[in-house]
């Protein structure tokens, strides 16, 4: 792309930007969702077809500028075209996550002074329904999936998304002009979205995001990683996510590439074979999930697939340390990771959907290094991004031939990077927030001194990559002063394949403990391998079978730390997984350490006492519809010998 | 839609009457449960409705239709489709296919257009497989599409046979126990799939459950049966009352 057109894209706004689209490339196809088993397709133009009528929809039931619709639901085209639709008047879109709980929605709305919802079917209308009294500001509620509505069709607080579009559409016929007007008032410094913030602590934080914003993210992307407007990309993260966002606004309108919609979210990873993306963007999970399908494939494959897979796994690491460090490979290796990639490589990663991948992207939270490894060994050229929502996500990445595990990469072109003296990593860009709404005394603490203030620790090392430790607030000292950081360790338990989630304790103690989920897929599998009956995962995780095969796993992590106050003291196995339902996840599925503390607080007392070897404990399971019930178990603590 | 009247029907089978002089009538676009312990008749009477059984005596409209003595094609071209208790679906095909062949009465192309592929033929299994996916959506079913369903959870099987006889657009609905053997969650899902049926595709619901607290729930009339006799029968709150049926279930104190 030239710089021309560059200058002139960062004076749009995304409606204008949009319009340029259909003015260039209207023919082409921009959005594809797959829906009664079917792909089907709407162009540029068509795309800009219904975001003027939801615009036009929305001006009738007197949204204004700077009205707040919120939008809740699975990732559809609809939602873009009612959040661009918002846009292109002026209003301000904002995405809720559809897992959010009723009483936290309201919570959201009320702090957002919403004025129209948008659910994308029954489940999300129904939650709405359940706070009304509590939001009277809320005008309209406009559903896309008319199944089960047949309760609220008679109530004029609900509205088909359909018969927005049929008012949008006579506004239209009748004045035609009125909504280009709309479109041209547009300035790129303009709000255009409030994204919330994950929120590890309290309610979540709507920080405003600009036009220019976005489409300055997708531009600088673009100056590192070139994508061509005939590339593939598969819409599977919560669109509340900045992650998902930083796409469908900033690099899909920057860029013109295709996004693709799942038919369901269970159905993500089928889709995602029939697409055969060009890029992605996830969080580690989605690649820990990957790898572990993958090891789970081999594991159940003939014995001549899995012996060559590891003979050429090992060639395959080895060759991609060299890749990753643009370095130049014997011939004799390059030739045998060749040879390996065609015979089996290849193959896996056409099998997976990842073929035509170019780049893979990871952010969110940190990856072991490992996992890095495996994807540049099996061919998939996986890369760390690191940003934070306050700069529409993406801000650092690794540049393709320089991808070192344990940093996050260098700063995109218009990005600026300072360390502070506390050892805060601070940035500048045109892609920083104005701020969060309505919260002053926040946003100043955000923006101190003109820069972004991550809250994150972190350094810059000697090739200029940035290493980001930990939260600021997450860091954690023993009580011989000496500092880790818990999720730094909790990754490398859960590059295990048997551990799916670990929760790292040390803080002012003589040591360091853990509570480990064991995998139940990889596990379960692993106990009828080799006999081991079991009922529920509560059974599974109380096996001493299972303990003595954690018992390894953690022995050698602890043989590898690079520092002996790192070394993992005293587990147990937890006997639930943690889950976002439980409040015990963020959404995005972070930790949230502190609450997973307090509730599990005898487990914590027994880690620091080595005199427990196994302890009774009453479990609480909570179903969905709000009923709970106890069950006693026995759990059990280990100690690792020599730490 | 048209309703279904039971007229003084008895099945036996040798000396012993499975069902005795029972009648009913099923009221379009609503939900008809039939409640009773084991035994009481309450398969063998939806066995007769759907043609499988010919009662020894009475007779069973359809509307106008007398479908006494219909066999079970012949049920299912009025409109009348049955989801079984113990599934009867293909183990060894997909999901998709066992739905697509489910719909072979209304393929209705010659040999010659089905060997070419051509017309009539292709147009019509286009126009099926879109029917098809309208219910696979229904059901939400899109995740399992391609899977075997020797290889899905009971759960999922049970929800393939609810499905499976959906995909013959009935008028008329014969559910036996669509909830046996499933988890709390499961459940909910079937009753919320069965409220959809009967107002989203408007569809009359004859269900057969043991599951008491989902039959008042969801029901909008109830019929209780008892040794081959109906025993009580009205609306959900009516049944509850009724001495005879607590009797029946709960036994004499």
């Amino acid at each position: 792309m030239d710089n021309d057109i560059k200058k002139h894209l960062t004076g749009l706004s995304i409606p204008q930007l949009l319009r340029w689209r259909v003015q260039n490339t209207g023919d082409k196809v921009a959005l594809r969702e797959k829906d009664f088993g079917c792909w089907n397709s709407y162009t540029w133009s068509q795309y800009y077809d219904h975001v003027r009528k939801v615009g036009l929809g929305l001006s009738k039931i007197e949204v204004k500028k700077n009205d707040i619709i919120a939008l809740i639901g699975d990732n559809i085209p609809e939602m873009l075209f009612m959040a661009l639709g918002a846009q292109s008047i002026g209003a301000i879109s904002a995405g809720i996550y559809q897992t959010t709980m009723p009483d936290e929605i309201a919570q959201l709305l009320a702090y957002m002074k919403v004025a129209v919802v948008f659910c994308n079917d029954q489940e999300q209308v129904d939650k709405i329904v359940e706070i009304r009294e509590q939001v009277p500001f809320v005008k309209k509620v406009i559903y896309e999936d008319p199944r089960g509505m047949r309760d609220y069709k008679t109530d004029d607080w609900f509205m088909y998304i359909e018969d927005l579009y049929e008012i949008g559409e006579n506004i239209h016929l009748e004045k035609p002009d009125l909504f280009e007007s709309f479109v041209d008032q547009g300035k790129p410094e303009d709000t255009c979205h409030l994204c919330l913030t994950s929120g590890t602590t309290g309610l979540p934080k709507g920080t405003m995001l600009t036009h220019k914003n976005y489409i300055s993210m997708g531009l600088q992307i673009t100056e590192v990683d070139t994508l061509e407007d005939t590339d593939e990309y598969v819409s599977f993260l919560p669109f509340a996510w900045i992650g998902e966002q930083m796409n469908s606004f900033g690099i899909a309108m920057a860029t013109g590439i295709t996004i693709n919609f799942p038919e369901s979210v269970e159905t993500a990873m089928e889709d995602l074979k029939e697409i055969g993306p060009h890029f992605m963007f996830g969080a580690p999970r989605i690649y820990e999930t990957i790898r572990s399908q993958i090891w789970l494939k081999i594991d159940e494959s003939y014995w001549l697939n899995r012996m060559l897979y590891n003979y050429f796994i090992k060639i395959g690491e080895k060759s991609a340390t060299y890749r990753m460090t643009g370095k130049k490979m014997p011939a004799g290796l390059r030739f045998k990771s060749w040879l390996g990639y065609q015979i089996i490589f290849r193959p896996l990663i056409n099998q997976i959907g990842l073929l035509r991948l170019r780049r893979a992207y990871t952010g969110g939270a940190a990856l072991g290094p490992e996992l890095f490894t495996f994807y540049q060994a099996i061919g998939v050229n996986l890369k760390q991004i690191y940003g934070q929502t306050e700069i529409v996500g993406i801000a650092y990445m690794h540049r393709d031939g320089d991808v070192r595990p344990d940093t996050v990469g260098k700063p995109l072109p218009d990005t600026r990077c300072k360390i502070s003296k506390e050892g805060e990593i601070l940035s500048k860009s045109p892609c920083v927030t104005p701020g969060y709404f309505e919260m002053p005394e926040k946003t100043k603490e955000l923006l101190e001194g003109g820069w972004l203030h991550s809250g994150d620790a972190g350094y810059i090392d000697e090739h200029g990559h940035l290493i980001v430790i930990d939260r600021l607030s997450d860091v954690m000292h023993n009580n011989r002063d000496e500092m880790f950081s818990p999720m730094f360790l909790e990754n490398k338990l859960k590059f295990s394949p048997y551990i799916k989630e670990a929760v790292i304790f040390g803080n002012k103690r003589d040591y360091v403990a853990s509570l480990i989920n064991i995998d139940p897929i990889v596990v379960g599998k692993w106990a009828e391998d080799r006999g081991i009956s079991y009922t529920t995962y509560m059974d599974l995780s109380a096996k001493p079978e299972v303990a003595e095969l954690i018992y390894d796993q953690v022995k050698e992590i602890n043989e590898r730390v690079e520092k002996e106050h790192f070394k993992i003291k005293r587990f147990a196995l937890l006997y639930k997984l943690l889950d976002m339902d439980d409040d015990e996840l963020t959404k995005t599925g972070k930790i949230r350490r502190k609450f997973v503390r307090e509730k599990y607080q005898n487990l914590y007392d027994a880690l620091y006492d080595e005199s427990i070897k196994e302890k009774e404990v009453e479990a609480m399971f909570q179903y969905q519809d709000g009923q709970s019930t106890a069950v006693k178990t026995k759990i059990s603590f280990y100690t690792m010998e020599g730490v | 839609m048209e309703p279904l009247n039971v007229k003084n029907i008895t099945l036996s089978f040798g000396g012993l009457n499975a069902l005795s002089r029972v009648s009913m009538a099923i009221e379009p676009g609503l939900i008809t449960s039939i409640i009773g312990p084991n035994g009481a008749g309450k398969t063998s009477l939806l066995n007769c409705i759907s043609g499988f059984y010919h009662p020894t005596k009475g007779e069973i409209f359809y509307g106008e239709k007398n479908l006494t003595h219909s066999s079970p094609h012949q049920v299912t071209k009025m409109g009348i489709a049955r989801a079984f208790q113990n599934l009867e679906l293909f183990g060894g095909l997909s999901v998709l296919d066992n739905l697509l062949l489910a719909r072979h009465t209304n393929l209705k192309y010659s040999f010659l257009h089905a060997a070419l592929y051509f017309g009539k033929a292709s147009r019509l299994e286009a126009e099926n497989r879109a029917y098809v996916e309208n219910v696979i959506d229904f059901m939400e079913l899109e995740p399992y599409r391609k899977s075997i369903v020797g290889n899905l959870s009971y759960g999922i099987q049970k929800r393939v046979e609810v499905a499976r006889a959906l995909t013959l657009d009935p008028e008329l609905l014969l559910l036996d126990e669509p909830m046996a053997g499933m988890n709390i969650e499961e459940k909910e899902d079937i009753v919320r799939f069965t409220m959809d049926i009967k107002q989203d595709r408007e569809t009359t619901i004859i269900l057969v459950e043991h599951d008491l607290g989902v039959v008042m729930d969801i029901s909008d009339q109830i019929y209780v049966l008892d040794f081959g006799r109906v025993i009580g029968s009205g609306t959900p709150e009516e049944v509850a009352s009724n001495p005879k049926v607590i009797e029946a279930y709960i036994g004499e104190d």
